[in-house]
């Protein structure tokens, strides 16, 4: 069984990008080596001060926010911070959005394209929201 | 060292609980014993199992009017 996990995020929907940060968290923390991929419309929501609230999918996405569940941001920096994680953002999605690496929050490493991503998640568990 | 920390994660979702006792585990020595506090079942359920996972010990665990609390050493 791998103790690598890689996670894939390209979701902008709060539900998907809380689902992603809990699993990358909780692997990070439980001695995984955790790769996670950022890209599409799960991008806007790593920028440096952007405090904006991911749309809800449906009723849980509205009930996260009601009852005080951890922010997927702050769970993805534990995973950096408490565990062996490291969050990659694709070098495209900040092409497209036109987006400095430099406007990402501090937990987020360097940009990365598909072909090294796909590389270091050959051996691992994939996952994808 | 044998003052049990508390670590009051109540009020907040898993994997809220699991992670602000992590945070204090890492600041803890072997040895130390921690008591965290949750209102989250699903929480309660998952920590005892994250701790056997990475090889601390589960001292006791019991539900107190709706507020769980699992006390762990840290073995390493």
């Amino acid at each position: 069984m791998s103790n690598k996990v890689s996670v894939v995020v390209i979701s902008g929907d709060r539900e998907q990008l809380q689902m992603a940060a809990m699993l990358a968290s909780v692997a990070a923390v439980s001695g995984s080596e955790v790769t996670i991929f950022l890209s599409m419309n799960a991008m806007r929501y790593f920028q440096k001060g952007d405090a904006s609230l991911a749309p809800a999918e449906g009723e849980v996405g509205v009930l996260l926010q009601n009852k005080n569940a951890p922010d997927f941001r702050e769970l993805f920096q534990s995973a950096v911070e408490l565990g062996d994680a490291k969050v990659y953002p694709c070098s495209m999605a900040l092409d497209i959005l036109n987006i400095p690496v430099s406007d990402l929050v501090d937990y987020v490493a360097e940009p990365l394209g598909l072909t090294k991503f796909l590389d270091m998640a050959s051996d691992s568990q994939v996952w994808s929201f | 060292m044998n003052d049990r920390k508390i670590v009051d994660a109540k009020n907040t979702f898993c994997p809220g609980p699991l992670m602000e006792l992590i945070a204090s585990m890492k600041q803890a020595e072997v040895g130390d014993e921690l008591e965290v506090l949750s209102t989250d079942e699903g929480s309660a359920n998952d920590i005892p199992e994250w701790i056997k996972k990475v090889g601390h010990q589960v001292l006791d665990s019991f539900d107190e009017n709706g507020v769980w609390h699992v006390i762990v050493r840290k073995e390493k």
